[in-house]
């Protein structure tokens, strides 16, 4: 065999095996998507949006579930995001290559890799045990927490793209520093960490392990954050554990709410970052 | 030995005493432990066009960099001795950085439009120094684009990203951004490197008229350039100051060896 001969051959077979793994990959996640939307579609309704969660047996929709997780992720991405920010701009143009930016990155991968079931306990010990109750801010609390080492991280890798002769030039015109990091580096990088965040608001979306030790559940309408809250995660872990069908069918068209919204926020973020850098 | 292959212009310079606008004196410069610049004397002319050349790394960016230094940034990067500003050392600790460098202006290599608009772009250094109404903002941010040869070409546009512009308009604008400032002294950092050779000649005529309002310092690795912009050029190998004089004399009939074989391209 030639040695071009060969070389094509090794080609192709390195370009079958990608192949290869990309079809598997793919083959799940369509057939996950595939699933979501064959059962969950069914249950689609216009009580769905304007009905409590009911008691087995009896008519009812998700709504206070879907409101509570609309208010969980809602405040927790507001808490979060700021926080996640204004590290990340410490981290890329403050700390750089200090002792206590290299802590702090340690710490944020840490956290970044943490088991949200370990963050669900950690409120639960520090928030609900001392509250004496499960409550919507101790869920909000969790969430951020989950939230924040992702905004963190991309927010320090957005602006570490910047290059830095932009810094360069806006100092040479006499800038100071935090006039040059709100105006210009975190402009250039604004749609990355849009997208970051919009990426972490998606992970928090469908995080069940953190909610069901601190916002647990609630199966009326509440929109008390000192209460047990309802949200899509725990209400659909509650429901498709039963034994009763209807409560099934409803936990199912939750899936199909969750896969939507984080599939539509996906999207969006997609879009944002593309627009962009095409400017 | 005339050793010239260049079209060195005429330049006139009258009767006029040069008047000094920036003087090195002893002056060094380290990166951590790396000595790059070595005992530099030089003095550099009120609205003339002073060149530095010399192979990469021999330290003319370094230079120009502590003119309104932006080494500081870095802190690994120190200077040492005098490089006086009409008068005044500008390492000194109580030199105000952000006044320096309304009067030290610095455009770089590669265009750095920032991300905002063209009329912001040249706004956003002045409003660091100025507080002025928007109908003198509209004047200036005119004035400066008219002085950066640019405003034809963008006065229909103003509120379009500077990035949307070509290389050379960029440069322009980056050059006009600088100028809106009022700077005494324009440091320019290979500023044609990036681009085309019909942009490098806009950006050229450009320095000549600049210079009457001016002090220009221009790093370059084109000696074309070199000898085509300046009045004064120097060249500098490896950290140290080799020679400086008027451009036509080091052009035609440079004092030194080394500087002599670099412009004839016999180095190395």
């Amino acid at each position: 065999m030639t040695l071009h001969a060969r070389r094509k051959l090794v080609n192709q077979i390195a370009l079958a095996l990608s192949l290869g793994a990309m079809v598997f990959g793919l083959f799940w996640l369509l057939w996950i998507l595939f699933e979501v939307v064959r059962l969950g579609f069914g249950g689609l309704s216009l009580d769905l949006f304007t009905k409590m969660t009911p008691p087995p047996g009896s008519e009812g929709g998700l709504l206070n579930a879907i409101v509570g997780s609309l208010i969980l992720v809602g405040m927790a991405s507001l808490v979060g995001t700021p926080i996640g920010i204004l590290a990340g701009i410490y981290l890329a143009e403050y700390g750089q290559r200090g002792w206590l930016a290299s802590a702090t990155r340690f710490i944020n991968d840490i956290l970044l890799s943490a088991p949200s079931i370990v963050i669900g306990l950690f409120v639960y010990a520090v928030v609900v045990t001392r509250m004496k109750s499960f409550s919507g801010i101790a869920g909000i609390i969790a969430l951020a927490l989950i939230v924040i080492p992702v905004v963190v991280r991309t927010t320090e890798n957005m602006l570490a793209l910047v290059p830095n002769t932009l810094r360069e030039a806006a100092f040479a015109l006499g800038a100071q520093k935090w006039k040059v990091i709100c105006y210009i580096t975190a402009r250039a990088a604004r749609a990355g960490i849009v997208t970051g965040v919009l990426l972490a608001v998606a992970r928090i979306a469908g995080e069940t392990a953190p909610l069901l030790f601190t916002a647990l559940s609630n199966q009326f309408w509440s929109l008390d954050v000192s209460e047990p809250m309802a949200n899509l995660p725990v209400t659909i872990f509650k429901f498709a554990m039963s034994p009763f069908n209807d409560w099934q069918q409803i936990a199912w068209a939750g899936v199909f709410l969750i896969t939507v919204g984080v599939l539509l926020i996906n999207v969006l973020a997609r879009l944002i970052f593309k627009e962009g850098f095409k400017q | 030995m005339s050793v010239s292959a260049f079209a060195v212009p005429q330049k006139n310079f009258g009767d006029v005493r040069e008047e000094v606008q920036i003087c090195a004196r002893g002056f060094n410069f380290y990166y951590g432990k790396f000595h790059a610049l070595k005992n530099i004397d030089l003095d550099i002319y009120k609205h003339r066009v002073t060149a530095f050349i010399g192979p990469s790394g021999c330290g003319k960016s370094t230079l120009l960099r502590t003119m309104n230094r932006m080494y500081q940034l870095y802190p690994e990067q120190r200077a040492e001795g005098e490089l006086r500003l009409d008068g005044k050392n500008i390492l000194d600790t109580d030199v105000d950085l952000i006044d320096l460098r309304a009067r030290v202006g610095m455009v770089f290599q590669k265009p750095t439009p920032f991300p905002m608009s063209i009329y912001e772009n040249i706004a956003f250094g002045v409003s660091m120094h100025e507080r002025l109404r928007r109908s003198e903002m509209d004047d200036r941010v005119e004035w400066a684009l008219r002085k950066g040869a640019l405003w034809e070409e963008v006065k229909d546009k103003l509120r379009q990203s500077g990035t949307s512009l070509s290389g050379g308009q960029q440069q322009r604008l980056c050059i006009a951004r600088c100028i809106a400032v009022k700077p005494e002294v324009l440091l320019l950092d290979e500023p044609t490197s990036a681009l085309d050779p019909i942009s490098t000649a806009r950006i050229e005529e450009l320095i000549m008229e600049l210079k009457k309002d001016f002090t220009i310092v221009i790093v370059t690795h084109n000696m074309q350039q070199a000898a085509r912009v300046s009045d004064y050029t120097a060249y500098m190998y490896l950290g140290e100051l080799i020679e400086v004089g008027r451009t036509d004399a080091i052009f035609i009939k440079p004092s030194r060896r080394e500087t002599e074989d670099y412009i004839t391209g016999r180095f190395g």
